[in-house]
Order: structure tokens, then C-alpha cells, then sequence
């Protein structure tokens, strides 16, 4: 009788958790910012099946805690001891087993996402690096529509190559193509795009949440680095790595376009003799040395401490034209 | 006139006796007792860590609107750079080796720890290092601003040119430290290993003691490569090598490798005297055995071992061949097991157990289901792709906070209520200790959990300004960190007052076992009359056997007199 109640209770709480965890699976898309690249798809399949396999250990494990936590409490007057169980060894084999496989498995799908991320060899790819150990990674025939844009991205068109500089505290974009700079990093939809990364000065990181890749640039490194937009709008690039005092501002915009629209704006940006751009960094930073001028230094409650000067703005082609608010909006 | 001549003096040492009840001078002293140190490191980091929590509230104050309008952003990198130092070195390092220090000579029967002297000196190491990083707020340029990581090339680039920077006291201070900490590991490890009292055999031993033991082998084989990197960081900083610069040809990611090799195990030796704790006081709270008591204590030394071999999770973007990624994914995940394991054996231990609800029990209850949930997110943060996503932003600071915060600070809290007895023969006041529980758990999912969507929405960490997306849950985080504020208050009342006035209980208030519960609260100088001779293993609930052959325990089979009045209320109400 005792047994069965418990059997019962067991399996309609199983099948509770069942349901969550899928539930949570679902919801956990909504988490994330605009899903604008075919590896940004792959990643939010992959963290999907994370959430909703960590939903199922959570409430899995934290149901019988507080179950017992509830009913397990001594009565007033009862200060006699638990009956003395030390252990059961095939609960312990079980619940090591089962966990094991678990992640063994994790990492596993893990793997084969970022395999179909790098299609066309690695992802990533580090110039005046020794030990290159790096193999082309070849796709099978899979039929997963993300995998599948990387792969007509990838052999439709030649990839289009972007050589992006970061400094303290800047982003310049160069299209080598037509020799056109930008602060702004334009992009055509549906083409595997090839970045080459390159700091001239410390660590930053190259992120971009909508696309949902994170890459250092490391000075005296040029790094290749691939992916693939398929959604037009505007998103925002963010500078990922702690870079310094204006880390924080080290942000610009990006803007995927219908390839039409790429290549009139780069014609466009081509006729441009290059200017100075806006740069919130340098912004600021005159605000603070220029003593009694400017709205950010007087906004300030606390003065700051020494910084190392921002770079000159940027010299480009084109640039947005931004209010000189903070964060630019 | 002349109060001190009237102090017993121990003749031998010519140190106040620990054991005197008001003699509170014991703890301004050079004194080489364990106990005396054990508590001179607790108080002494708990003051770093309001430093620290002040610093954290100024942050969340910035971070209560999107723009940058409170500090200056150098003054907001300097924060989260001193917050996160001192919450690591000056906090949660010191605490957890002080209740080491505190409990583990009294748990396996020894005198002291072997070498008391130098036990003494890694204390006092840690004052003068801490003020030594404190002064950098008075130094031209103002403290280091390059996070605690002080990853090159930005903690190489001292805009002030001067040679005395907070950049260098930062790393001399925390060079200090490690070898403070060095010198700590080999008196732990050494201490455990030949001073167990006779009948403590290994599977005799506390989980406290093993979890102990595995958090000092990871100082002992990680913190060369760390000290090593620090000397290697000073030395570019001040006279100009090239090891880490880039625009002398020295490479940056070098350094990394040197900085996570040991900083990864070093949160497992955070982390795992938490877990000791949690093992020592549910069985004792809810009356049984601890479950799978040998292989919770085995799997401290598995994860000192795997722990050793998945730093580079830390470095997924930085240019490091995928090959490294593959392979740092497997033993990540791998780590997960031992820890998993634990969890279960915890779960299992309450289980049909007669469970109280005392302060300590309560937060070493919170930090497991804590823990459970940083775990996991642990586990997404191992798989490559995911992390290459949110690496960098709020995602790893609502992990991590969720293991120092969430699991071994509610960790150490469990400790210092649970021996607080024991410590001051004093009981603490429950009423006040449930109040701190609860704002200290509620608070916690306040500031942290919002961390988490932040971080997949894409706000990077560090950031002193941020975009109005992101407004909301920051609002959320801020006012979680003040409730954390304001949580230390009624447990700083509560240590105070009871320490002073609380209610006197006798040697075994919780009637636990435990060779630490057989002497007198506070214990004296030499901790035994006679080295307890144990027989039995360390959770014999229920089972009703004594666990040394030569010291009677009374408290535990008889309806105890000395149990503590406020115990009393809790199980009448
Ligand atoms: C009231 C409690 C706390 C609050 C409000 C708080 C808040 C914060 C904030 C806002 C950051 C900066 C995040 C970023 O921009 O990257 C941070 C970083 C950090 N915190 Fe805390 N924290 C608290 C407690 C703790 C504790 C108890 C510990 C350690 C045991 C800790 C360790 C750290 C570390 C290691 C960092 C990273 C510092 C760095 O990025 O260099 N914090 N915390
Ligand atoms: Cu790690």
C-alpha cells in the first residue's frame, strides 16, 4: 500500500518534471537577443536541449529535497536519532553512472554543433600561430536548415572578407574590396563573411549577442574568423574582452543588409572622402581633461583617477552620425 | 593596577591560555594556538569582506541606471577590481583556511598544528597584505583597474609612469598572500597527514578533513604557477622584460595559461571546504549517518585531481585551437560527476532523517540548492559553443556568484553558527539568525538570478554603462545587492551580542559526534586531557556506539541537560 502511494507519487512527479523541462526548453529561446546567424541558430538548438536537460536534474533533484525537507522534520520532543542508513552501493553506481553518461553525452552534442559552426574548416583561425593543428572539419549531409545556410552561404558566393581593427576605444571596419572604411560594420545577409581581427593595442573581444559568437583580438595576431548572417536589421557590436576605461563605450552598431542595399551603401561609402568619426571614448575623455566644461564631468560625483588617453577618433569613409549621448543610443 | 600579571600565563609559550573566558587580548597577540589563529583569520577577513560588500554596493549603485553617472568609469573599474580581489584573497581564501585552522586539529585529535609558529606567521601575512592593497587607493593613478584576472596588456600600461602604481601593490599584495597561503597548505597537509589521533584511519576521518586536505593539494601544486606568473608580470611592469607585452614581443595568452592553471582549482579550494561543511553539519542536524559518507570524501580527492586539468574553459575565445577546446570540454564536464555525486549524497542524507531547522542547518541547506543551480549552469558554460556566446558577460558573473555567494558564503555562515558554541561556549540567538538566513537567501536570488538573462541578452561584464535594454533586471540585481548589504547587520548584532551575553550551553549543545564536541567549549590550550583513542567512524547517528574507547561522551545517548534553551523553543513552537 505504502510502496504503491510512493510509485504513484514518484511517477506523476517524473511526469511533472517531464513537462517543465520541455516547457523550459521552449521558453528558453525567447532569452536570447534577435537570432541573426545560422550558427546563432545551432547554439540556441544546442542551449535548448541544455535547459531543458538541467530543468529535469534541478526540479529532479530539488523535489525529494524539499519533500524531504517538509515531511522529514523531528516531531517537538523527538530527540532520538534517524534510523543509521550509511549508504546503499547500487544507489551510489547508479547515481554516478547516469550523470557520467549525461555529460559524456553533453559534450558530445556539443562537439557536432560547433563541427557544423565551422564548416568550411575552423571557425576561427590564428595566423603567426605554431602549432596549426587544425583540419577542415567536412559536414555530412545533415538536414538542419541552419547547417544548410552555412553550407549555400558558403558555396554560392566567395566569402566576403572584413578587416576589423579594435583599439582603445574603437572599432574600425575596412572593406578591401573597395578600400572602404567604416565605424559602422555593414554586412550582406546570407554570405559567409570572413573577418580578419586584428588589435593594435590590448585584448578586446569581437561580440556581437545577435550573432551569439565571442572572439579575442590579440595584438600581433591576425585571427580569421567566419560566420554567417541571415537576418537584415540592426545590432549591436560590443567589445567583450575588459579592454580599459572606456571599455564600457567601446560599442557600434551593425547593420545587415539585403545585398543590394550592401552594395549601394559601399558604393556610397566609396565616393566619402574619409573625416574624423565620432568616438564616445575620445568624447569623454575631452569632457573630463577640459576643466568646467561639458555636461558628462559636472553629471560625475566622484572624479576619477589617471587613464591612458583614448586613440584619435578614427579617420573613415563613413560613420554614423550619433548624438553625443552615453551610452549611444 | 597591573591586570596583566594576573592573566594565566602558559610558561611555556608566554602566551595568555586561549581557553581564558574573557581574555581578548589573546587575539592581538603573536599566539601560535590553532584556535587562536583559526579565529584572528575569520574576524579579520570578515572585515574584508563588508570592505569588499561596500565596494559592491557602490557598484550596484552605478549600475541602478543605464549611464555611467555616479563614479567615473576609472573609479567603477578600480571597484569591481578591488571588490573581486579582496572578496577572493582577503575573504573567502582566509575564512575557509581560519575554520580550517579552527577545526581541523579538534576533528582528528591533535594538539595544534604541526608547525604552529609558521601557523602564525601565514596569518599575520594577510593583514599586512591587505592593507598593503588598501593603500593603493592613496597612490597617485589610484588602484589597479585591470579586474582580478590582471590580464595583460591592460594591467601593463600604467598611465600614471609612475614606478609605485596600484598595479604593483595590487600584485606584491597578492603575491603576499599566495605565500601566505603556500605556507598555510603545507601546515594543513602535513598536519593531516601525520598528526591523526591513533584509531583515525582515512576512512575515520571527517569529510571536513579530506575536503580540507583536497582544497590544500591544489594550493600546493597550483599556486607556484600563479606566483611565478605574478613575478613574471612584475617584472615587465617595472623593469621592462617581455614576457607578457606584445609590443616587445611577449605574448599576452601566455599569461593566462599561468593565471587560470591555478585559478581554476583555486575555486574547488574555495569551493570544497564548503562541501566539508555541508557534509559535517546535515548529519548532525538531521540526526543520521552521512550517505555514501566514503565516497563523498573520495570525491574530494578526484576533484582536486580533474580540477587540475580544465583551466582553459576560461579560454575558449582567445585564439586557442579548437583541438584544446575539444579536449578542455571533456574534462569539464567531467568535474560535473564528483560534484553531482556529493549533491546526491546530501539529499540522501536528509532523507528520512529527523531534520531541524536550526540556523546552521538552514543555511547549509540554502547553499546546497545553490549550489545545485550553479552546477548546472556550470555545466552550460563547459560546452564550447555556449560559452562563446555568454563568455564575458553577465551569464559568468551570475554562475560564479551563484558558487561564492549563494554556495560558500552560506557555507561559511553554516560553519560559524554551527561551531559557534563551541568557539565561545556560547549559544548564538536563533530569532536573529533565521532573520539573516532569509535575507541572505532571498537577497542572493535577487542580485544574481537576473545575472543570468542578462548575460544571454548580451551585456558584457565590467561594464561601468550599459544599454536601456538592460535596465530592468539591473534594477532587479541592484536591490537585491543592497538586502545583501543590509543581511550582515543582523548577523553582526547576533556574533556580538552573543559572544558577549549569549546564553552559556555546555561542551555538545547539538549532541554531535565528533572529537571536536568531547572536550570543553571554547576548548583548552592543548584542545585534550588525553588524545582521544577513536574506534568507530564520524556519523554514527542512530547507531548508538561510542566513537572514542577512552573519553565518555554523555551528551549523545542521554536526554541531554545541556541542550540549549533556545533548541529547546525551536522544537516546542
Ligand atoms: C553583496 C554581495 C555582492 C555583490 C553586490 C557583488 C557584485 C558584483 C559586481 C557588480 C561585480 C562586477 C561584475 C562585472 O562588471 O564584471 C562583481 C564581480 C566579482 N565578484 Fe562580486 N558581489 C558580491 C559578493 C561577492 C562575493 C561574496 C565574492 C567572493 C566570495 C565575489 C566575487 C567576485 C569576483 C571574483 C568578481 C569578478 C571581479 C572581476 O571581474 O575582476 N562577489 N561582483
Ligand atoms: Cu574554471
Amino acid at each position: 500500500m505504502m510502496k504503491l502511494r510512493a510509485i504513484l507519487t514518484m511517477s506523476v512527479y517524473a511526469i511533472l518534471v517531464t513537462f517543465a523541462s520541455f516547457w523550459m526548453a521552449k521558453q528558453s529561446y525567447s532569452w536570447f537577443p534577435p537570432e541573426a546567424s545560422a550558427e546563432g541558430k545551432l547554439l540556441d538548438d544546442l542551449f535548448s536541449l541544455f535547459t531543458g536537460l538541467g530543468t529535469f536534474i534541478y526540479l529532479g533533484v530539488i523535489g525529494p529535497f524539499l519533500y524531504s525537507l517538509i515531511f522529514h522534520r523531528a516531531s517537538k520532543y523527538d530527540l532520538s536519532d534517524a534510523p543509521p542508513i550509511e549508504g546503499n552501493t547500487w544507489l551510489e553506481i547508479i547515481w554516478t553512472a547516469i550523470p557520467l553518461a549525461l555529460v559524456l553525452t553533453l559534450a558530445f552534442v556539443s562537439y557536432r554543433t560547433y563541427e557544423k559552426m565551422s564548416i568550411r574548416g575552423p571557425m576561427e583561425l590564428v595566423h603567426l600561430h605554431l602549432p596549426q593543428v587544425v583540419e577542415s572539419a567536412y559536414a555530412e549531409p545533415f538536414d538542419s536548415t541552419p547547417q544548410q545556410e552555412i553550407q549555400n552561404a558558403a558555396q554560392s558566393a566567395s566569402v566576403e572578407q572584413i578587416d576589423v581593427t579594435a583599439r582603445q576605444w574603437a572599432w574600425v571596419f575596412h572593406y578591401p574590396e573597395q578600400d572602404v572604411t567604416s565605424t559602422e560594420l555593414h554586412l550582406p545577409v546570407d554570405r559567409r563573411i570572413r573577418f580578419t581581427l586584428r588589435s593594435e593595442d590590448v585584448l578586446h573581444g569581437f561580440y556581437i549577442p545577435a550573432f551569439r559568437l565571442d572572439q579575442y583580438l590579440v595584438p600581433n595576431q591576425e585571427i580569421d574568423f567566419e560566420l554567417t548572417p541571415v537576418k537584415t536589421g540592426t545590432y549591436r557590436l560590443r567589445d567583450s574582452m575588459y579592454s580599459g576605461t572606456y571599455f564600457a563605450a567601446n560599442q557600434t552598431d551593425v547593420v545587415v543588409q539585403t545585398p543590394d542595399e550592401y552594395q549601394r551603401w559601399l558604393a556610397d561609402a566609396a565616393t566619402q572622402t574619409p573625416s574624423p568619426a565620432f568616438n564616445q571614448a575620445a568624447y569623454e575623455y575631452g569632457q573630463t581633461s577640459e576643466p568646467g566644461a561639458g555636461s558628462t564631468k559636472d553629471k560625475v560625483a566622484v572624479r576619477g583617477w589617471a587613464t591612458i588617453p583614448p586613440a584619435p577618433p578614427p579617420v573613415v569613409n563613413y560613420a554614423p552620425k550619433h548624438e553625443p549621448v552615453s551610452p549611444p543610443a | 593596577m597591573t591586570n596583566i600579571s594576573l592573566e594565566p600565563i602558559d610558561i611555556v609559550r608566554g602566551q595568555p591560555y586561549p581557553g581564558a573566558p574573557d581574555n581578548w587580548k589573546r587575539f592581538f597577540t603573536f599566539s601560535t594556538d590553532h584556535k587562536v589563529i583559526g579565529i584572528q583569520y575569520i574576524v579579520t577577513s570578515f572585515f574584508f569582506f563588508l570592505v569588499g560588500g561596500l565596494f559592491a554596493m557602490i557598484m550596484r549603485g552605478e549600475l541602478i541606471t543605464p549611464e555611467a553617472d555616479l563614479i567615473d568609469r576609472t573609479v567603477y573599474n578600480a571597484l569591481f577590481t578591488m571588490h573581486g580581489s579582496v572578496m577572493l584573497f582577503f575573504w573567502t581564501f582566509p575564512v575557509l583556511v581560519g575554520l580550517g585552522n579552527y577545526l581541523v586539529p579538534l576533528m582528528i585529535g591533535a594538539r595544534d598544528m604541526a608547525f604552529p609558529r609558521l601557523n602564525a606567521v601565514s596569518f599575520w601575512m594577510i593583514p599586512v597584505a591587505g592593507v598593503l592593497m588598501m593603500t593603493s587607493f592613496l597612490v597617485p593613478g589610484g588602484p589597479s583597474q585591470s579586474g582580478w584576472w590582471a590580464y595583460p596588456p591592460v594591467s601593463l600600461q600604467n598611465p600614471t609612469g609612475n614606478l609605485i602604481n596600484g598595479q604593483v601593490l595590487w600584485i606584491l599584495a597578492v603575491a603576499i598572500s599566495g605565500v601566505s597561503s603556500i605556507m598555510g597548505a603545507v601546515n594543513f597537509v602535513t598536519t593531516i597527514f601525520r598528526m591523526r589521533t591513533p584509531g583515525m584511519t582515512w576512512f575515520k576521518t571527517p569529510a571536513f578533513v579530506w575536503a580540507v586536505l583536497g582544497a590544500q593539494l591544489i594550493q600546493l601544486y597550483g599556486l607556484p604557477a600563479l606566483t611565478g606568473g605574478a613575478i613574471m608580470l612584475l617584472l615587465d611592469l617595472t623593469i621592462g622584460t617581455s614576457f607578457f607585452a606584445p609590443e616587445r614581443g611577449g605574448n599576452p595568452i601566455l599569461y593566462q595559461h599561468f593565471f587560470w592553471f591555478y585559478s581554476h582549482p583555486a575555486v574547488y579550494v574555495m569551493v570544497l571546504p564548503a562541501f566539508g561543511i555541508f557534509s559535517e553539519v546535515l548529519p548532525v542536524h538531521a540526526r543520521k549517518p552521512l550517505f555514501g559518507y566514503r565516497v563523498i570524501a573520495a570525491s574530494s580527492i578526484l576533484i582536486t585531481i580533474i580540477s587540475g586539468t580544465v583551466w582553459v574553459h576560461h579560454m575558449y575565445a582567445s585564439a586557442t585551437p579548437p583541438w584544446m577546446r575539444m579536449f578542455f570540454m571533456v574534462t569539464t564536464m567531467l568535474v560535473a560527476v564528483p560534484s553531482g555525486i556529493k549533491v546526491f549524497g546530501w539529499v540522501a542524507t536528509v532523507w528520512g532523517g529527523k531534520i531541524r531547522f536550526t540556523t546552521p542547518m538552514l543555511f547549509a541547506l540554502g547553499g546546497i540548492s545553490n549550489w545545485l543551480f550553479a552546477g548546472i549552469t556550470g555545466i552550460f558554460l563547459g560546452s564550447v559553443p555556449i560559452d562563446l556566446h555568454v563568455h564575458n558577460t553577465y551569464f559568468v558573473v551570475g554562475h560564479f556568484h551563484y558558487v561564492l555567494y549563494g554556495a560558500i558564503v552560506m557555507g561559511i555562515y553554516a560553519a560559524i553558527y554551527h561551531w559557534f558554541p563551541k568557539m565561545t561556549g556560547r549559544m548564538y540567538y536563533e530569532g536573529l539568525g533565521k532573520l539573516h538566513f532569509v535575507l541572505t537567501y532571498v537577497g542572493t536570488a535577487l542580485i544574481f538570478l537576473p545575472m543570468h538573462p542578462l548575460g544571454l541578452m548580451g551585456m558584457p561584464r565590467r561594464v561601468a554603462s550599459y544599454d536601456p535594454e538592460f535596465a530592468y533586471w539591473n534594477v532587479v540585481a541592484s536591490i537585491g545587492g543592497f538586502l545583501l548589504g543590509l543581511s550582515t547587520l543582523p548577523f553582526i548584532l547576533n556574533m556580538v551580542s552573543a559572544w558577549i551575553r549569549g546564553e552559556k550551553v555546555g561542551n555538545n549543545p547539538w549532541r554531535a559526534y565528533g572529537l571536536e564536541w568531547l572536550t570543553s567549549s571554547p576548548p583548552s590550550v592543548e584542545n585534550y586531557e588525553q588524545l582521544p583513542l577513536v574506534i568507530s567512524g564520524p556519523y554514527g547517528y542512530g547507531k548508538n556506539q561510542p566513537l572514542v574507547s577512552n573519553i565518555p561522551n554523555p551528551g549523545l545517548t542521554e536526554f541531554p541537560e545541556s541542550l540549549p534553551k533556545s533548541l529547546m523553543q525551536e522544537t516546542t513552537s
